[in-house]
């Protein structure tokens, strides 16, 4: 039994356009449809500028646009400000109050997911599982490198959705934590900022064996008196995991979206750093349906050498999404 | 450094005050964050000249709503700044930029709840006020 995975992409992707001003959010979505990816993700707080504000007007000025190019809703991002005052946190009320405010934004426009910061408390989440249930919106927390899907902050999560029983608190996979090989954009970015090109191979070496971080770290800041390019490239390792692929099906059940975090594409339209080709076909093997949300990180590593073209690496990326399920429903048909 | 090269639009500076004696100067700023931030949360706007930062009580800061010192932004919990969006900041300085080629540059100092630490943006440019 095969599940379909459906394609979208997260407007985070064409930050870099969208902050310039060379691409409106209409255009992004334009954009996503054109390459069969009708699932948008949004950021209410980079999408909507009248944020926190959302009248009916707002919402049914987005809701027609996305049904003029046949685009739907996926998931919103919601954020937390914590730190809204000074030095003194928000009280526990105050923190379930925002939470349920985004609930409802979601509600309004027809979003049934929505990503949920992963340093939000596992204790906040469970008051707010009841508006949630109401309100038929999963919350699922983001699994961001350096979390994994089996960190103990995470389990706690799981820990509370298994108590309660309830469908509508989980996770949400950024593919970030699969992260194989070192990003070549990163390591073109140190170089060009000093990095020694022998000192960024010692780097890339190390993460290629999975050595844990620290020790990377020690060699090249005290041992080799790495500069700060050197430095800063190391420590990029503190947030470069790779989860195991095989446990995927152990949590599907937890999650119903995945951010697909990218930093690059090749001209071949393959990942040469997030394991996809190890990640789809454990999605495809247990039937999971959810949507895989394109969510490009290049931009920040590359603006520095030359224009970006978010639009041309988002398209690799649902070339190489369709390569690796169609090919994984391959296999699983053979194995049947 | 999400958008650190783009916080200052260089073209936009300009003397602010009586052109034959200016009091300060003023240029358009954007926030180097993926999304829209309150402004309770921007904790730090520090402009330099080649490298000498001028006094926080000479900030101020305008996303349209009126200018704001950087005390009074602390607690303006109502308005936002948002993603991509251009900002005035304006600074008191007797006598306004000064002549010549320098550098200007802006240090952000935010408020981001989900890091462990408050993040920095800097963006610096070389900079000639047309006379």
């Amino acid at each position: 039994m095969t599940g379909s995975i459906k394609r979208g992409v997260s407007l985070y992707s064409f930050q870099e356009e969208m902050f310039l001003g060379q691409m409106t959010v209409e255009d992004c979505v334009a954009f996503a449809t054109s390459i069969g990816a009708n699932g948008i993700e949004i950021l209410p707080e980079q999408n909507m500028p009248q944020f926190p504000a959302l009248t009916d007007a707002d919402v049914a000025t987005w809701r027609e646009m996305l049904a003029r190019h046949g685009a739907h809703f996926t998931c919103y991002d919601m954020f937390l400000d914590t730190k809204l005052r000074k030095g003194e946190l928000l009280s526990d009320d105050e923190q379930v109050e925002s939470i349920r405010r985004d609930l409802e934004r979601c509600n309004r426009l027809g979003i049934r997911n929505m990503r949920v910061l992963v340093f939000v408390r596992p204790d906040i989440l469970e008051r707010c599982v009841p508006y949630a249930e109401a309100l038929d919106v999963h919350m699922g927390v983001e699994v961001h490198a350096p979390w994994h899907l089996e960190h103990a902050w995470i389990l706690r999560t799981i820990e509370v959705a298994d108590r309660l029983g309830t469908r509508h608190l989980g996770i949400l996979p950024d593919m970030g934590i699969f992260m194989k090989h070192y990003p070549p954009e990163f390591r073109a970015r140190f170089e060009r900022e000093g990095a020694r090109p022998e000192v960024a191979q010692f780097i890339v070496d190390q993460h290629e064996q999975k050595i844990m971080c620290e020790y990377t770290i020690y060699e090249v800041a005290v041992k080799m008196q790495g500069n700060p390019a050197e430095v800063r490239m190391a420590e990029t390792l503190r947030h470069a995991p790779f989860a195991n692929p095989k446990r995927i099906a152990d949590y599907a059940p937890y999650f119903r979206h995945i951010q697909a975090k990218f930093y690059g594409m090749t001209e071949d339209c393959t990942d040469p750093s997030i394991a996809y080709d190890e990640v789809i076909p454990e999605l495809v093997r247990c039937g999971w349906d959810g949507t895989l949300s394109s969510e490009y990180e290049g931009n920040r590593w590359v603006q520095d050498a030359g224009p970006v073209d978010s639009r041309e690496q988002v398209r690799r990326q649902h070339v190489m999404f369709e390569r690796l399920i169609a090919q994984a429903r391959e296999d699983v048909r053979e194995c049947a | 450094m999400m958008f650190d090269r783009y916080l200052i639009d260089s073209d936009s500076l300009h003397n602010t005050g009586p052109v034959q004696a200016p009091t300060g100067f003023a240029f358009t700023a954007r926030l180097g964050y993926y999304r829209g931030l309150g402004l309770s949360m921007v904790e730090e706007l520090e402009v330099s000249i080649d490298g000498e930062p001028l006094p926080r009580s000479a900030v101020r800061f305008d996303e349209g709503k009126g200018a704001l010192t950087l005390d009074e932004m602390e607690t303006c919990y109502d308005r936002r700044w948002g993603f991509g969006a251009p900002a005035t900041i304006s600074v008191e300085h007797p006598g306004g930029f000064p002549a010549g080629e320098h550098k200007l540059s802006l240090r952000q100092r935010l408020r981001v709840s989900y890091m462990p630490f408050p993040s920095f943006n800097f963006d610096e440019k070389t900079v000639t006020l047309a006379a």
